[in-house]
């Protein structure tokens, strides 16, 4: 077995961090997704127009320069908010911008522009007569949403969803560089005491390896599940 | 030319933040961006396109050790791969005293061959999936004219590859641009690196930050 130096427990909880991490921005790229694919679908032009500044401007910027952004900029963002609160109201409040909190907002924020994307592709694919039969069978709208036009988008999604959630898992490594104790920090500082480099990075990326081949397996098994009734499941690929 | 230096200090003045001194900064930061991009993207086309070909071999032995490295590559995070070889090389012993230290203890080094490694396996997956789908109808035309497999390789298949990776290429390459970013972790002062410094002096984030590409 190999010897980590006392600092098995350790990398094991910013595992933790990294899954968690990655779980909670997946579920609110997820949710954005969905509105601003909404969004850039909707009619209206000011809305339409809101959509495609958010994804335009943020897949511009490089992941981590948004994160330094929102964690040290967000903070002083706040602190000036609360000070005109205290100069105003005379409440006194004090937020302190928690690292893992500005990490899962800048990760779903920046995964939420891709997953707009997707989503869009997405929706446009379901053919109208699909709907208009639902209609036809007298459901409301949330219903026929719920029933027909989400699972049969979802079908053209999953690839896409598929892609995006191994580039954001690999994304949540930057949220060691703005200071959350995630499973690469803790292996970035051992490195840095023990001089042994290999001994915690291999590790590491074992373990990213390790979810990126389960949620690989994952998929493959959730894309067969929405292809029933198309044929032969569609091939989930890399 | 003197109206646009007037206009420029105009500009700058009364300004703490952005003077001469720290644009310099950016823009020593901006031309190492570029460098190190262009250099391992120039170098991950090198290393991909014949490790493409072999990844489509017959032979197992030469299909699978590609396959396992773009499989490694991909599915491992940029940052551990840049910490893998920057400490990698620091660290390893009696380094310091031979003669790779003049090249590899400035971090410029083991970033590009870090990032060199990462580019080079995605595009390896590009370039393949291009390769694997030329028309059939290609490669009889070819075998019909009594083309040898390099000869048929060269003129037909990797042209017509090329144009049909060009559009993943070209996501590939934003993407080497916007992983640059994380460069600046390991002491080098790209783009952000720059822009990280000035902030770190003047504690205002936006304006520092907000010149990134």
């Amino acid at each position: 077995m190999i010897d980590l130096q006392g600092y098995g427990p350790r990398l094991l909880e910013g595992a933790m961090v990294t899954l968690e991490l990655a779980l909670l921005s997946l579920v609110l790229a997820v949710i954005l997704g969905l509105l601003t694919a909404s969004a850039k679908l909707s009619r209206n032009r000011a809305i339409h127009a809101i959509g495609t500044l958010y994804t335009t401007l943020i897949r511009g910027v490089p992941d981590l320069v948004l994160m330094m952004l929102l964690f040290y900029g967000g903070q002083i963002g706040i602190n000036m908010l609360t000070d005109q609160l205290y100069d105003a109201f005379d409440v006194d409040i004090f937020i302190n911008v928690d690292a893992f909190v500005a990490g899962v907002i800048t990760i779903g924020l920046i995964f939420g522009a891709y997953m707009g994307e997707t989503f869009r592709g997405a929706f446009q694919s379901v053919e109208e007569g699909q709907m208009e039969a639902a209609r036809a069978y007298g459901m409301g709208p949330w219903l026929a949403f719920r029933r027909v036009r989400f699972p049969l988008m979802m079908r053209h999604a999953l690839p896409g969803i598929g892609n995006n959630w191994m580039v954001l898992l690999k994304t949540t490594a930057l949220v060691s560089i703005i200071g959350l104790t995630d499973m690469v920090r803790v292996a970035a500082e051992a490195t840095k005491a023990t001089h042994e480099p290999f001994l915690f990075m291999l590790p590491v990326a074992g373990v990213y390896l390790l979810i990126a081949s389960l949620s690989e397996w994952g998929f493959a098994k959730l894309s067969k599940r929405y292809s029933t009734g198309f044929g032969e499941a569609s091939e989930w690929t890399n | 030319m003197d109206q646009l230096s007037a206009w420029f200090t105009q500009l700058l003045a009364g300004n703490a933040i952005f003077t001469a001194n720290t644009l310099g900064f950016y823009w020593n930061g901006l031309v190492t961006t570029v460098q190190l991009v262009f250099l391992c993207l120039l170098l991950g086309i090198v290393l991909a396109v014949p490790l493409a070909i072999g990844r489509g071999s017959k032979r197992w032995w030469i299909k699978w050790p590609i396959y396992a490295y773009t499989y490694v590559f991909r599915g491992t995070p940029l940052l551990i791969q840049l910490y893998l070889v920057y400490y990698g090389v620091v660290f390893f012993n009696g380094i310091q005293d031979t003669i790779f230290w003049e090249v590899f203890k400035d971090a410029f080094y083991p970033a590009l061959i870090a990032f060199t490694l990462n580019t080079a396996a995605y595009t390896t997956e590009i370039f393949r999936g291009a390769i694997k789908n030329t028309a059939k109808g290609e490669i009889e035309a070819a075998r019909a004219y009594g083309m040898s497999k390099g000869l048929m390789m060269r003129r037909i298949i990797l042209p017509s590859a090329f144009r049909r990776a060009l559009p993943a290429y070209g996501n590939e390459v934003i993407f080497m641009l916007h992983a640059s970013a994380v460069a600046s972790v390991v002491t080098i002062m790209d783009l952000t690196g720059a822009a990280y410094y000035v902030y770190a002096r003047f504690y205002a984030p936006f304006r520092p930050s907000s010149s990134s590409p």
